[in-house]
């Protein structure tokens, strides 16, 4: 690539956040026609950096090359002009409104519905993502959803495509779909700018990465000739701890679920359908799935927060379907869920009242219904210390605490409750790796201890690594769960693609 | 440019501060406007806050403040357990009045009868109109989710109806020569609120007040209730996850803030009204809303805010017959305060920032 100028040359990028130097002197550079991977934990600063890119950040320092000449976006306006285009982690499309008209929202200039919908037809088609035009968003899966966004880009013809975690929401076979077309974008000479922290991934389709950590780039390299475990130690800056456990054999019947359906509380979200499993003492099992397709849903069902026929969750002999949370956690079943502020905790209310909020019955923090403050105390300081929660102490509000500290906390709460059944879901979203090796491996524990451990996660590498069991939701049903030893990345995807028959053992 | 960060906690000093800043320059701009109406404003400001309790003529007023407040506070006590929940109950004007008539009702039933029960009774059967008028945007948002603040709201006029139709009515007094209005309860003894100390303005319905506040202060800082109450208004699906039944809460909620209002009105029509009649009700069931807001939702607030409130009350007539000023001005000079308090809030939740725009 000697003798081309940079498609987008970086130089000295830095913007400082009261308290936090976000991006730190980033310089590197973008070729025509390249897959360039930006590799980085959460809050490594790379979303603050692609913002910069995409100009909806002013940088504090440092300057930008387009092409050969200086490029200052004030908008993402300004950007697209440029031939910049992005697309988000976290879709920005209408449910109520059809895929065309989603599009054109996001046009400077939308033709007509017609002859727009038929661009999109062609785009679509010719890159390989099949789309509707006149579907309502509200009814595509994830995956259809990103194929909105990336073609909505196409169609400005950008010459630099910047794309933050695109495979999160999606199946193995999305994935390879989706790759396909980049490579396709690639050919013709579009240069990506690749957001992940999905390791193999970018082995397999960057030529360069560029790794930071703490808002500075410390390192270089071209992924194919690296492994992913030195990838991953480059960005973390540190050898990793591999959670550790045992084989052994499997422990009888904690929880035994069947035929539970149960009405999603939202409009768009998905109910659940004769939802059948068992979950041993001793195992963890783990439910995989693209985000959406009944992961709240399921967590809420068994948690009580959505009731559903009193015998389609049986806990020994106890059924527990029409039972109420709290009668739920005296019986021993705990649940972690996946959004914690709002939902697993109150963001304004302290630690110590967090406690409470499900530690009421199994730690005995009232009695005659007026609570014992100082017992909730302790047992917030107790969660705090054991699980590291990093806080000045239990007395500050929930929402004081970074992500991966909450999450801690939160998981912290239902272990130290020695729950019999355990569910969590998405137990390390937006967890550093080191907080999440560390939940992962208390998960373990507990599981070791003979407890029954649900984790619902999109994290498959997670799965595949903590899980003795593998199940997959697809559009609120579950495939029957498999042995995780020995099963193919091809029989992932087809599970969490909804082949529910595939010849299960369970 | 000037900017809002929000601050990681709440802060607890601005949370206590804001409502004496709030005062403090509620007096100002109020000043500026009694000014611009060609009063004295350093006058007006003292006819308002100072002469009512140390003024020359203190030992009327002293005691209006006390029978003014009282009804607030009671009101607000209870509108504030639901408005913490995010359960607004607008009408408690309503609930107000039907404790008033369901009370009085009970009362005059057995009127000339002289027995220590008959006062127990009446504020029973206060509480029971306030809770069972309640009870109806209760239990429509249960069972069809309508929206309580409307059919709240709306019930409030359908109560000043009843009360007009009562007092022209069933509760007409027999021997008033056909003049609207019940007997006046100081020619009932056995079923008046009297001044307990003379003086004072003290009655029962004061004591009642102070009882409430204590309630409350103990169920919202100590009970497994109150912390629901205050999660459920923080995070409705924490609470949900934490084992709240939302059904039972805002049953709870409209009940007890039902109740506590017909408790208001019955001391009300017993005492300082003397009698039902047609303009039985003078606001102070939407009044208190503004009064539970101004004291933070938090019991010794509404104390506080329900004695302010009480005070701009008297002092407002008092600058209206001594300063002339009118009625118009009063209001704004009262709205000003809410104005200034919640403005003020945002301190508590953000901090300023000045200098450069940050676009994010």
């Amino acid at each position: 690539m000697t003798g081309t100028i940079p498609l987008l040359k970086i130089d000295g990028l830095t913007k400082a956040y009261p308290g936090v130097v976000a991006n730190d002197d980033v310089s590197f550079q973008i070729m025509p026609g390249e897959v360039h991977a930006l590799l980085g934990e959460n809050g490594a600063g790379k979303s603050t950096l692609v913002k910069m890119l995409y100009g909806l950040v002013k940088p504090d320092a440092g300057a930008l090359t387009y092409n050969g000449a200086a490029y200052a976006p004030t908008s993402p306006h300004a950007a697209r002009e440029t031939g910049i285009a992005m697309v988000f982690q976290h879709f920005s499309l209408f449910d109520a409104l059809d895929v065309a008209e989603n599009v054109a929202l996001g046009m400077e200039n939308p033709p007509p519905q017609r002859e727009l919908a038929k661009r999109i037809k062609d785009v679509s088609e010719a890159y390989g993502l099949p789309l509707d035009p006149g579907r309502l968003v509200g009814d595509l899966s994830a995956g259809e959803r990103q194929r909105v966004e990336i073609v909505r880009c196409l169609l400005q013809d950008p010459k630099l495509l910047i794309m933050d975690e695109p495979t999160s929401v999606l199946t193995p076979q999305e994935v390879e779909i989706l790759f396909a077309t980049l490579r396709k974008l690639q050919s013709e000479g579009t240069a990506i700018l690749y957001i992940s922290h999905k390791l193999e991934e970018i082995r397999s389709l960057c030529d360069a990465a560029t790794i930071l950590r703490l808002g500075k780039v410390v390192g270089r390299c071209d992924p194919r000739e690296k492994s992913a475990r030195e990838l991953a130690e480059m960005m973390v800056g540190m050898s990793l701890h591999t959670p550790s456990r045992e084989a052994k054999p499997k422990g009888p019947v904690a929880l035994s679920i069947k035929g539970l359906s149960a009405k999603s509380a939202s409009q768009f979200g998905t109910s659940l359908k004769d939802v059948a499993l068992d979950v041993h003492e001793g195992e963890v099992l783990g439910i995989g799935g693209v985000a959406g397709n009944g992961q709240d849903e399921l967590l809420m069902a068994l948690s009580g927060e959505i009731g559903s026929a009193p015998d389609a969750i049986v806990m020994g002999d106890t059924p527990l379907g029409a039972m109420r949370p709290n009668e739920r956690r005296a019986l021993g079943l705990l649940a972690a869920p996946e959004e914690r502020l709002g939902h697993a905790a109150a963001p304004n209310m302290s630690l110590t009242e967090n406690a409470v909020l499900t530690g009421r019955v199994r730690k005995s923090l009232t009695s005659n219904g007026f609570i014992n403050w100082g017992a909730a105390r302790t047992f917030a300081e107790d969660v705090i210390g054991r699980f590291d929660v990093r806080t000045p102490g239990p007395t500050h509000a929930a929402r004081s605490l970074s992500g991966g500290n909450l999450q801690k906390f939160v998981v912290g709460r239902e272990i130290l409750q020695s729950p019999k059944i355990l569910i969590v879901n998405q137990p390390t979203w937006g967890v550093d790796a080191s907080a999440a090796a560390s939940i992962r491996q208390a998960l373990l524990d507990l599981a070791a201890e003979g407890a029954a451990v649900v984790v619902i996660s999109q994290d498959l590498d997670e799965l595949m690594e903590i899980s003795d069991r593998f199940a997959a939701l697809n559009e609120g049903r579950l495939t029957p769960p498999r042995d995780t030893q020995g099963l193919t990345v091809d029989e992932i995807g087809l599970m969490m693609g909804g082949a529910h028959d595939l010849g299960a053992v369970a | 440019m000037i900017s809002l960060i929000q601050r990681p906690e709440p802060s607890r000093a601005w949370s206590l501060a804001t409502p004496l800043l709030a005062v403090l320059v509620t007096m100002i701009a109020g000043g500026i406007m009694f000014a611009a109406l060609g009063k004295n404003p350093v006058e007006a400001i003292k006819v308002i806050f100072y002469d009512p309790i140390l003024g020359e003529f203190a030992f009327y007023y002293r005691g209006q403040l006390l029978v003014k407040a009282a009804p607030l506070i009671l009101i607000a006590i209870g509108l504030s357990l639901g408005f913490r929940a995010g359960i607004w109950n607008i009408g408690a004007e309503g609930q107000y009045i039907i404790g008033a008539v369901v009370g009085a009702g009970l009362g005059l039933a057995f009127f000339p009868l002289d027995a220590w029960w008959i006062y127990p009774l009446m504020v029973f059967g206060g509480a029971l109109g306030g809770f069972l008028w309640a009870m109806i945007p209760g239990v429509l948002r249960v069972a069809f989710n309508t929206n309580e603040i409307l059919v709240s709201l709306l019930l409030v006029y359908v109560a000043e109806n009843i009360l007009a139709s009562m007092s022209t009515g069933l509760l007409q007094n027999p021997d008033g020569q056909g003049f609207p209005g019940s007997r006046n309860f100081r020619d009932f003894p056995a079923a008046y609120n009297p001044e307990l100390i003379a003086g004072t303005g003290m009655h029962w319905g004061v004591v009642a007040a102070f009882i409430a506040v204590i309630f409350a202060y103990i169920v919202l800082a100590r009970h497994i209730l109150g912390f629901q109450i205050r999660l459920t208004g923080e995070a409705p699906r924490a609470a949900r996850f934490a084992g709240v039944n939302p059904t039972r809460l805002v049953l709870l909620c409209f009940g007890i803030s039902g109740a506590l209002a017909g408790m208001a009105g019955l001391f009300e029509v017993s005492g300082p009204a003397g009698q039902i009649s047609i303009d039985f009700n003078v606001g102070y069931g939407f009044t208190a809303i503004i009064v539970a807001f101004l004291g933070r939702l938090h019991p010794i607030g509404i104390l506080l805010a329900g004695l302010l409130m009480a005070l701009t009350y008297i002092g407002g007539e008092a600058a209206q017959a001594q300063l002339g000023l009118p009625a118009a001005a009063i209001q704004a000079f009262q709205g000003m305060l809410l104005f200034f308090l919640l403005a003020g809030d945002v301190l508590t939740n953000y901090r300023i920032r000045f200098g450069r725009a940050e676009a994010a």
